[in-house]
């Protein structure tokens, strides 16, 4: 269903990697905006990979209604009459563009798949839940720790490529909501969790123990320290390319069942 | 004695009910009776400095919640209330004036006006207050209308319009009412208007004088835009925060906005005055007097529309009328109010646009640091070290306190807008240099090297920073000083809070739930000093236990 090529994916993701695969001029600055563009106005319908609408494959860099970037503005801001593509003119042309921007980009990533075999969801949920121990931290559904990110819509809101990503480097990107934070407080107790707040006096998190979300008081704080690394570890070399394949196609899966 | 006491105070109510409530002479003498608050700042000088005492470090910790009152509008909430003896007048944004009994905040009237459907203000549907003369309120509304309203009953007495909301024009800004003139500026700059300053008479709302920011062919500063072109007619230059006064010089200051396109000087070449300069007018007849430019040929959004506070001080030995300006280009300054000489200039936080000054208080730009397609990181970032939150400067500690934006910075892009009537006319965006997402409605997840807000405290003869209070998130509130030494303000976390003004220690804080992006001000009743802020969509009311 969908391949990688693991050393270009870690390239891609890594600061600045964006930029090479600048399309016609478009900077990291262009494909980053236009990732949270699409993320706003386009995700919901055309999905992570582009491809969720019939007919309608907007990822893989190939158009059946538009040749020239120019055209995919107008399209975008003026719709497809007699489709549900609707008018988007709510989008300005310059966000617009940066959509175009971010389209083309995972094109090319997408085109730069070939690596892993094919995947099979059913193994991958095996895994997750088994060898992978993955529900020691994660959430699907009802099941699973609340400790780290819940991954019950995970397929909706990341690529493959970024699932990928996630598994062989996990500290490459670590979104600003999952950042882990460590707490020291006057007593001497030592507390990791799940950043879920924070202000000049306040500090919540997520214990990583209890599941618990709690509230500390800077005054009573004796170190606050985000950690750099993930708690996540790595897979590259605890799980074969067929077994991340498969766990990236159980993951690529959730999109939003209650108990897949 | 006492009964002597009692029939002046039954006298003096009597007066005050019979004849107008605020005269002009009640305003330019507003210091002598702070138990008022009878201008957007609090008095002409705008150093929203309170000699009220009855609050004090020692006793700041008992400060309780007296009232609250909740509008009925979602809009942002950035209005400072006037107080006249006992009625406190506040805006619900958009438009709607309303009168409280400033002690138990009970609703006495309101004027409620729905702004035309054309109004298009950039950046929320917001208004910073009012002004009052006599027994006249004025309001400038997002639809680029002027409004007179009874003070005591909230009877509409006259509304004129000032600009085409159409075009873009709007305004937000408390007007500044200096003898029988209402004097307002008009936003827009997002949109290619001509902005300018105008006075009107407060009877009749009839236009006396207008202060056009760009000038027309002809006019002395018309040679800083390009010739045989009309980027002047849609250079921006707006004006949407309350300028000051000084009585003796007879002269109004006012903070211009950015040109347009905001991101593009391309087709505007030259400095573009007045826009990011501080103008002098001549109140009576609006004629300029002096200016001083911040930003000349800005391409960086970095509007000069702060509030100028006027501070009379020692300077290198001698008294001087100065202003104290912080920018939201990054620069704290100084300038010589009577004359607009420049005295000095120095970074209050990051800044890589400008290594200085010349002579003449020309910066020095960095060459390169311009807004390019690609981007380019400017510090401060497009929200400014500062922007339009209220600054405050205590005689008492003889430091200027800024609301600031730390660590902060953006990606310039431009781009290429062709001017359209009524269309935004950015030339370009400004982006976020910091992970996206961080800071969500209601939960912050950056850290400090992300951008952070916080109270700077300057020394303003030589710009250095005494202490500041950090603040975990940024901030849009504005600040409060008392003889006490007493600084208030909040900041987008939730938080009302006092610090002491001479080293920044935290002394109280109440949560008020809601982000804080007005100026807090007091005043005083029967004996009693209360302190207010306006936050999420209410006034809270404090005072002591």
């Amino acid at each position: 269903m969908w391949r990688v090529r693991v050393c270009l994916l870690i390239s891609i993701f890594s600061g600045g990697a964006l930029w090479s695969l600048a399309q016609r001029g478009y900077t990291q600055s262009e494909i980053e905006t236009g990732a949270q563009q699409y993320a706003a106005n386009c995700l919901r319908c055309h999905g992570p990979e582009g491809d969720n609408v019939a007919d309608a494959d907007i990822g893989h860099g190939k158009f059946r209604r538009a040749s020239t970037d120019a055209d995919l503005v107008r399209l975008i801001r003026n719709g497809i009459p007699n489709s549900t593509m609707a008018a988007m003119n709510n989008i300005s042309e310059q966000n617009a563009q940066t959509i175009v921007a971010y389209l083309r980009s995972i094109a090319s990533t997408a085109a730069a798949l070939s690596a892993l075999p094919n995947g099979n969801a059913d193994r991958g949920k095996a895994l997750f839940e088994g060898k992978g121990t993955c529900t020691n931290c994660h959430r699907v559904g009802a099941n699973g720790s609340r400790v780290g990110p819940d991954l019950t819509m995970i397929g909706t809101q990341r690529r493959t490529v970024e699932l990928h990503r996630s598994l062989v480097e996990p500290d490459v990107e670590i979104v600003p909501t999952n950042r882990t934070l460590k707490i020291v407080t006057r007593d001497g107790s030592t507390i990791t969790g799940r950043l879920l707040n924070q202000d000049s006096f306040t500090i919540q998190l997520l214990d990583a123990k209890d599941e618990r979300p709690k509230s500390f008081s800077r005054s009573d704080v004796r170190e606050v320290e985000f950690l750099t690394k993930s708690p996540m570890p790595s897979y590259k070399d605890k799980l074969s390319n067929q077994e991340l394949a498969d766990l990236i196609s159980y993951l690529a899966s959730l999109k939003g069942q209650a108990n897949p | 004695m006492i009964r002597r006491g009692v029939y002046i105070g039954v006298f003096m109510t009597c007066c005050m009910l019979l004849d107008a409530q605020v005269p002009y002479d009640r305003i330019v003498r507003s210091t002598q009776e702070p138990q008022n608050w009878l201008t957007h700042s609090g008095n002409y000088n705008s150093q929203r400095y309170s000699t009220l005492s009855q609050i004090t470090t020692e006793n700041v910790k008992n400060l309780e919640l007296r009232w609250i009152f909740q509008t009925r509008s979602l809009e942002k909430f950035e209005a400072t209330p006037l107080v006249v003896d006992g009625i406190l007048y506040t805006v619900e944004a958009p438009n709607n004036v309303v009168a409280l009994d400033a002690a138990t905040g009970r609703v006495f009237w309101t004027f409620t006006y729905t702004p035309a459907e054309a109004s298009r203000p950039c950046c929320g549907r917001v208004n910073r207050g009012l002004a009052i003369l006599g027994d006249t309120l004025f309001m400038a509304t997002i639809d680029a209308r002027l409004i007179a309203v009874d003070a005591k009953s909230g009877k509409e007495l006259w509304n004129v319009a000032v600009a085409k909301p159409e075009s873009g024009y709007a305004m937000t800004l408390a007007p500044l009412v200096v003898k029988d003139k209402v004097i307002i500026g008009t936003a827009g700059g997002e949109y290619g208007i001509r902005g300018f300053i105008a006075g009107f008479d407060a009877r009749t709302g009839k236009e006396a004088w207008r202060f056009y920011t760009i000038p027309g062919p002809g006019e002395p500063g018309h040679e800083t835009w390009p010739a045989n072109s009309d980027s002047w007619q849609h250079g921006g230059a707006s004006v949407w925060v309350t300028g000051s006064y000084d009585p003796d010089l007879n002269l109004t200051y006012w903070g211009i906005g950015n040109p347009g396109p905001d991101r593009n000087g391309d087709e505007r070449t030259g400095d573009n005055l007045y826009s990011c300069s501080v103008v002098a007018l001549d109140v009576d007849t609006g004629k300029l007097k002096w200016y001083y430019q911040f930003s000349p040929h800005d391409e960086f959004d970095f509007d000069s529309t702060q509030v100028p506070v006027l501070a009379d001080m020692e300077w290198q030995g001698a008294p001087r009328k100065t202003m104290l300006f912080a920018n939201r280009n990054g620069f704290f300054y100084v300038l010589d109010r009577a004359t607009g000489q420049f005295l000095l200039g120095k970074p209050f936080v990051e800044v890589n646009w400008a290594t200085g000054f010349d002579a003449k208080g020309r910066p020095q730009r960095i060459p390169g640091m311009v807004p390019t397609e690609q981007g380019t990181l400017i510090l401060p970032g497009n929200q400014g070290g500062t922007n339009w939150y209220n600054p405050s400067y205590s005689p008492k500690t003889g430091l200027f306190y800024v609301p600031t934006w730390a660590n902060y910075s953006s990606l310039y892009v431009k781009a290429v807008t062709p001017y359209e009537e009524g269309k935004t006319f950015n030339g370009g965006t400004a982006r976020a240099t910091t992970p996206n997402g961080i800071r969500t409605a209601l939960n912050n997840f950056a850290k400090e090297d992300e951008g952070y807000g916080a109270i700077r405290a300057l020394d303003p003869h030589t710009g250095e920073m005494k202490w500041q209070f950090k603040m975990t998130d940024v901030t849009d509130a504005g600040i409060l000083t008392t003889a006490s030494n007493l600084l208030f303000s909040g900041g987008r976390e939730g938080y009302f809070y006092a610090l002491d003004a001479t080293d920044g220690k935290l002394l109280w804080k109440f949560p008020v739930g809601g982000r804080v992006i007005s100026g807090p001000m007091t005043y005083a009743l029967n004996g009693t000093q209360y302190v207010e802020v306006a936050a999420g969509n209410s006034v809270f009311v404090f005072a002591l236990k």
